[in-house]
């Protein structure tokens, strides 16, 4: 039977229930006798905690319980969070209290926590709380918070250095003492949020009958919550139950464990009353983690025709206040830098600062939209300075395709030497840049001149890691109504996880996939999971699907053929229907056979038979498995005020073999719109105390539908032998090099006046300001 | 993000409303909500009772009389937007209205609500003030007629009293065949504009400038008239050159800096808004520059 | 503050409830009448996650008080199939179309692209991107709801025989 679904564009699963408004987001989840949360925040971004009334609070109407650090149990009470991702190279292994006990290091940071009879009550009750705060000295930029004599981010700590490591290899003073050119950049990047549409929320309902805690929570990670609650609660693992049911988008922040995550239940547990927490958008500014600011000093050495010598730089990278998911982004970072390109000397020094802002967790990408955009800036610096199209410098200095496997000398974010395991990158930017008609672009661009209109093209190439383990697994059983149940630790917050593994399953199988029953998200369904982030899921849970699935039809196969006197070699399995090629083609329903194999009471199975038809897997991946692509931007420029518009955007994309390209598609288009996000609109400002300034969704600009055009996208399939699939994750690659093409393309169209941008967002008011500076108006002689 | 608790009273007609608020301590009046509610969703307005006008009689509506159109203060800016005799007796507001927020926000959102609203990057009072416009305000005490110029005297503070309501705004209308634009600078569709312009003018048909008015939003407490251009423009021959001028005269303003824009961007913007609504304007009559 | 009695249609049922006045329309739909289908994103209009129809009209529903809607007949997402298990064409376009991934902006769109269908069987691409400028969206790039609301739009012509 040869594979069906994989790779068609199935209709999903998903949508029937969500467009007919009977999705169940975390909001959606009520219980009778239900109590609702409200957090006491910070309003300050350092501060000490000297006293918290909550009397007048208490005594509104409506509120049932105000509680602080010490009213939780232990070990919350006095234990800080655990660390997800642990390494030995930060120095200040910070996490937060669940609600602070004394120092204060974030506006918005947990203090006390209200319940009531309704939010609206709550809200009311949370303006009566005292908290008497010792204010202290905030650290908020993260150039200033490394001087000597800057304010602490922690008391508790000599200075706000997280971490310092080098990544590198070979030897770059000797590649740039000899080189021909070495051309150095300035680069200022800032991301914002993922910004999510649902924002966080977490339901949490005790049985004290059969102590069983089980949660909500608008989670990428339900097991991982689970672990911590359990830690935190100190509770077993099995009376404890995490569901992260439909989710409102994810994109990273939502794979943290928080604060919120680990209160509401003790609440719910002191209380003996199911608790709902439902953010809402103010707080999700302010306490939702994010990236922010990075400082990057690069420079590049090459020879006389522009092939790389070396690349080396440093690199400051914000990391908020604590570390919960420790040093990655900046690690990713520095690990993605060389990209596609054969760089045979590389050194990056890299300082991770603490500041008095929410945590720099991973969004969209994990750091190597940065990494992307300071490569393909000194790119394209190598092009204008060398007088070489800047595609040609590109193709002249990528790894090539008969050089896969390609080591490239680093150890990537998994703890594996970074080996690109497949790809055809001169192929994938061939592709784009025909799709584009870029050879005519200078044409374009000449035309529009004459007509007043500026227009600029951009390139960006990227490599990214994803597939990232340690696993995730699947089970697949056939149930004794002849459905097949799927069971996983992956989850889904929009990328259609369920209809992709109902593909899979379904082509080893052999059942119909109206016959598949699904559960996604639920740590009861199966044993040990860890989630979405770093777009692992297709690998790791498409190959667990795969492979149990391939198990469970081998049992079927042995069983049916059993018991109908056949050859295995004879079973044939169509629509959930075993049936043997010969004679009158007898055939068992999947009904039948899972009731065969349940066994009679007090009987013997056959020998050499396992009960049940089901299985268990968990792929583990070996490494990160390497995805890659090229994007290439035509924009237009408004010199006059700085306006910026995408008049054509195309993609070309390789994630190895697809399991549904509709998903796809959809993943890489939702991905550049975070890309366009990033590169012209997303800025998360704070002031020079470390007060958030952009706070709203009119202050915080994510892009609209008139700012997002629909890209052309080309597919290039380079399998991975890595997993059993060939597949790669997909969830990132429409916006890691984004803001690099984008950036590009905006000089591009300027061109003539001979500025230069290094820096993300880039605003209007910026390009305004580089034109005005570069004598622009005078030349174009007209305010028109 | 919930509102702090309020009674909430919805009076029927002109007379009802203004004894409303005439008694009651801590009001504030609900006309479409699209602005009011966000904050006080936020809490930055925290009252206790909310008159809603939704239901006061004859407090909507278009009319002309003698030049002059009169709006009732509770006119939808979707009636606006799509009425007859706005698209052709008063151009300038339906151009200005289709920058106004969005769909979903303009079935809702009122011209009188905006007025009182008085946000000084708001589109509608930056029409009013280009038509010089008058307000009509009520009150138990009476009524009273103020003149646009006199209408905004501080950030967001109107000159209406907590005991009155705006009624109707009129405007008196430009001939026939006059020149319009309105133009604003925003980083997306529907957002508050940095600086925005408005401008009418009137051309004769030996290309001399009858009458000019230019206002710009985002760059003062409410709108703001850039005499200096008119006076550019008054009594010139119109072409490349006069545009040119008067839109530099639009430069000497002193905006504020906050965080969407320093004050430096929004004269550079204000001095080109200028330029572009006057080329449109002029287009619009019949003389490209 | 003194509670107040209501009478309203949603999807062509009558509610008649005594509310809070400040109680949020958005809020009303989801805890009161358990019409969870439409959602919160952000409580100051700007995202339209709480888009519903108002007398036929698209209005954000966070930024209107129940007590407002008192005498009005509204429409939600819920209103929206024709049936029990079926999909209206709108709703079957934007799953041809994948103009969904998480869902959460979804009934929002649904719900200004119905006001824009009925008033406007023939829009422009431009004129799609213009309504949903008041819907915000983090996971699909818009483009597959663009294509779908175009694509519903010749369905719905093909249907009237236009």
């Amino acid at each position: 039977m040869g594979a069906k679904q994989f790779g068609a564009r199935v209709a999903r699963l998903e949508d029937p229930a969500l467009l007919t408004g009977r999705g169940r987001f975390v909001d959606d989840v009520k219980f009778p006798g239900m109590l609702h949360a409200c957090f006491v925040r910070s309003p300050h971004a350092h501060a000490r905690i000297r006293g918290i009334d909550s009397s007048a609070a208490l005594g509104l109407p409506g509120v049932s319980a105000v509680l602080t650090a010490a009213d939780l149990p232990a070990p919350m009470d006095t234990n800080r969070m655990p660390m997800l991702v642990p390494n030995p190279a930060i120095a200040a292994s910070l996490t937060q209290h669940c609600l602070a006990r004394d120092e204060i290091c974030y506006v918005g940071q947990t203090v006390a926590v209200i319940l009531a009879e309704s939010r609206y009550i709550a809200e009311d009750a949370v303006a009566l709380v005292d908290v008497d705060y010792e204010v202290l000295p905030a650290a908020s930029d993260c150039r200033e918070a490394e001087k000597p004599d800057a304010p602490r981010a922690h008391a508790t700590l000599d200075n706000n250095t997280a971490s310092k490591f080098r990544m590198g290899y070979g030897d770059v003073d000797a590649a740039f003492a000899s080189a021909a050119h070495v051309f150095t950049e300035e680069i200022w990047q800032h991301r914002g949020g993922g910004m999510a549409m649902e924002a966080r929320a977490v339901v949490a309902n005790p049985d004290s009958k059969n102590d069983m805690l089980t949660v909500w929570s608008a989670t990428q990670t339900p097991h991982i919550c689970r672990r911590m609650l359990a830690d935190l609660l100190d509770r077993d693992l099995e009376s404890i139950r995490v569901i992260a049911p439909d989710v409102g988008g994810g994109f990273g922040p939502k794979a943290i464990f928080y604060a919120e995550e680990a209160v509401i239940p003790a609440a719910a547990l002191k209380l003996r009353r199911p608790v709902k927490w439902t953010e809402d958008r103010r707080e999700h500014f302010l306490c939702a983690t994010q990236e922010r600011d990075q400082y990057w000093n690069v420079s590049i050495a090459v020879d006389r025709d522009g092939k790389i010598l070396g690349v080396r730089g440093t690199l400051l990278h914000d990391t908020g206040a604590f570390v919960p998911w420790g040093i990655i982004m900046p690690y990713i970072a520095a690990a993605t830098m060389p990209g596609p390109y054969a760089i045979p000397n590389y050194a990056l020094d890299v300082r991770v600062v603490l500041t008095n802002k929410v945590a720099t967790t991973p969004v969209r990408g994990a750091g190597r939209p940065q990494a992307v955009f300071a490569m393909e800036r000194l790119m394209d610096r190598v092009a204008r300075e060398l007088k070489l199209d800047p595609a040609e410098v590109r193709f002249r200095n990528f790894i090539q395709p008969q050089q896969m496997p390609y080591a490239v000398g680093l150890t990537f974010r998994d703890g594996k030497p970074l080996i690109y395991d497949s790809g055809d990158y001169p192929k994938a930017q061939a592709e784009a840049l025909r799709m584009i008609d870029y050879a005519r672009f200078r044409e374009r661009k000449a035309a529009a001149r004459t007509q007043g209109r500026f227009i600029g093209i951009g390139i960006g190439n990227y490599v990214e890691g994803t597939g990232l383990g340690p696993y995730e697994g699947v089970t697949v059983r056939v149930l004794p109504n002849g459905k097949v149940a799927v069971a996983t630790g992956a989850t889904t917050q929009g990328q259609g996880t369920r209809t992709t593994l109902t593909q899979i399953v379904t082509d080893r199988i052999g059942c119909r996939i109206e016959d598949v029953v699904m559960t996604v998200g639920d740590t009861s369904a199966i044993s040990q999971g860890v989630g979405a982030f770093a777009s692992r899921q297709a690998v790791n849970a498409g190959s667990s699907a795969m492979i149990a699935g391939e198990v469970v039809r081998a049992q079927i196969v042995k069983l049916a053929a059993q018991t109908l006197g056949v050859p295995e070699s004879d079973i044939d399995i169509e629509d959930g229907i075993a049936i043997a090629r010969t004679g009158n083609r007898p055939s068992l329903t999947f009904r039948e056979l899972a009731r065969l194999a349940q066994g009679m009471p007090g009987f013997s199975l056959a020998p050499g038979q396992a009960p049940g038809l089901e299985h268990t897997a968990y792929f583990t991946p070996p490494q990160a498995s390497y995805c890659s692509g090229t994007h290439l931007v035509e924009v237009e420029v408004d010199p006059m005020t700085g306006a910026v518009k995408i008049l054509s955007y195309v993609v070309a994309h390789d994630s190895g073999n697809i399991i549904n390209p509709m998903i796809v598609d959809g993943q890489i288009q939702g991905g550049v719109a975070h890309g366009i996000g990033n590169a012209l609109f997303e800025w998360m400002k704070y002031d020079e105390n470390a007060q958030p300034l952009t706070t709203t969704f009119a202050d915080y600009l994510i892009p609209m539908a008139t700012d997002v055009p629909t890209c052309k996208i080309a597919h290039i399939e380079s399998p991975t032998p890595l997993n059993p699939l060939g597949v790669k994750g997909a969830g990132e690659g429409g916006t890691i090099p984004a803001a690099a093409a984008i950036v590009a393309a905006v000089e591009d169209a300027v061109s003539e006046f001979g500025v230069h941008f290094a820096e993300t967002p880039l605003m209007p008011e910026r390009i305004v300001d580089a034109l005005r500076d570069a004598g622009a108006y005078e030349k174009l002689g007209d305010i028109g | 993000m919930k509102p702090a608790p309020f009674n909430y009273h919805v009076p029927r007609s002109v007379e009802e409303a203004t004894t409303l608020l005439a008694s009651l301590e801590n009001a504030k009046v609900l006309a479409g909500g699209q602005s009011l509610v966000p904050m006080m969703n936020f809490r930055y307005v925290i009252v206790d009772h909310i008159v809603d006008l939704a239901k006061v009689e004859g407090l909507a509506g278009i009319s002309i009389t003698n030049g002059r159109m009169r709006i009732g203060a509770m006119t939808r800016q979707r009636e606006l937007e799509f009425s007859p005799e706005v698209v052709r007796y008063c151009p300038l507001m339906r151009e200005a209205l289709l920058h106004v927020g969005h769909r979903q926000t303009r079935n809702r959102g009122t011209i009188g609500g905006s007025l009182a609203h008085a946000d000084p990057a708001a589109e509608l009072p930056t029409v009013c003030a280009a038509h010089d416009a008058v307000i009509e305000i009520v009150s138990r005490r009476g009524t009273r007629k103020i003149p646009f110029h006199e209408f905004n005297l501080a950030f967001m503070t109107t000159a209406i009293e907590p005991d009155e309501i705006v009624t109707a705004i009129e405007l008196p209308l430009w001939a026939s065949g006059h020149g319009y634009s309105f133009n604003e600078f925003s980083r997306r569709r529907g957002d508050f504009a940095i600086v925005g312009a408005a401008t009418l003018i009137e051309i004769d048909p030996d290309l001399m400038v009858r009458r000019a008015s230019l206002r710009l939003c985002g760059v003062g407490i409410g709108p703001l008239r850039i005499t200096a251009a008119e006076a550019a423009l008054v009594g010139k021959r119109f072409d490349r050159g006069t545009a040119r001028a008067a839109a530099a005269a639009a430069k000497a303003i002193t905006p504020i800096s906050d965080i969407h824009a320093s004050s430096d961007y929004r004269r550079h913007l204000a001095e080109v808004l200028a330029f572009r609504t006057l080329r449109d304007a002029a287009e619009r009559c019949g003389v490209r520059i | 503050m003194a509670k107040r009695s209501i009478s309203l249609k949603v999807n062509g049922r009558l509610y008649e409830q005594d509310v809070e006045p400040r109680l949020t329309l958005v809020d009303f739909l989801r805890n009161e009448l358990d019409l969870t289908g439409t959602h919160v994103g952000c409580e100051h209009g700007v995202c339209g996650a709480c888009t519903v129809l108002i007398d036929g009209r698209s209005a954000r529903s966070c930024l209107t008080f129940a007590v407002q809607a008192d005498g009005c007949e509204l429409m939600t997402v819920e209103g929206l199939a024709p049936a029990d298990g079926e999909l209206g064409v709108l709703q079957k376009a934007f799953r041809d179309q994948h103009g969904l991934q998480c869902g959460f902006c979804t009934p929002g769109m649904l719900m200004s692209l119905t006001e824009l269908l009925r008033d406007n069987p023939d829009p422009s691409e431009e004129e799609v991107r213009d309504v949903l400028t008041g819907n915000l969206c983090r996971c699909t790039g818009y483009a597959g709801a663009v294509a779908a609301a175009l694509e519903a739009a010749r369905r719905l012509r093909t249907q009237r025989g236009a």
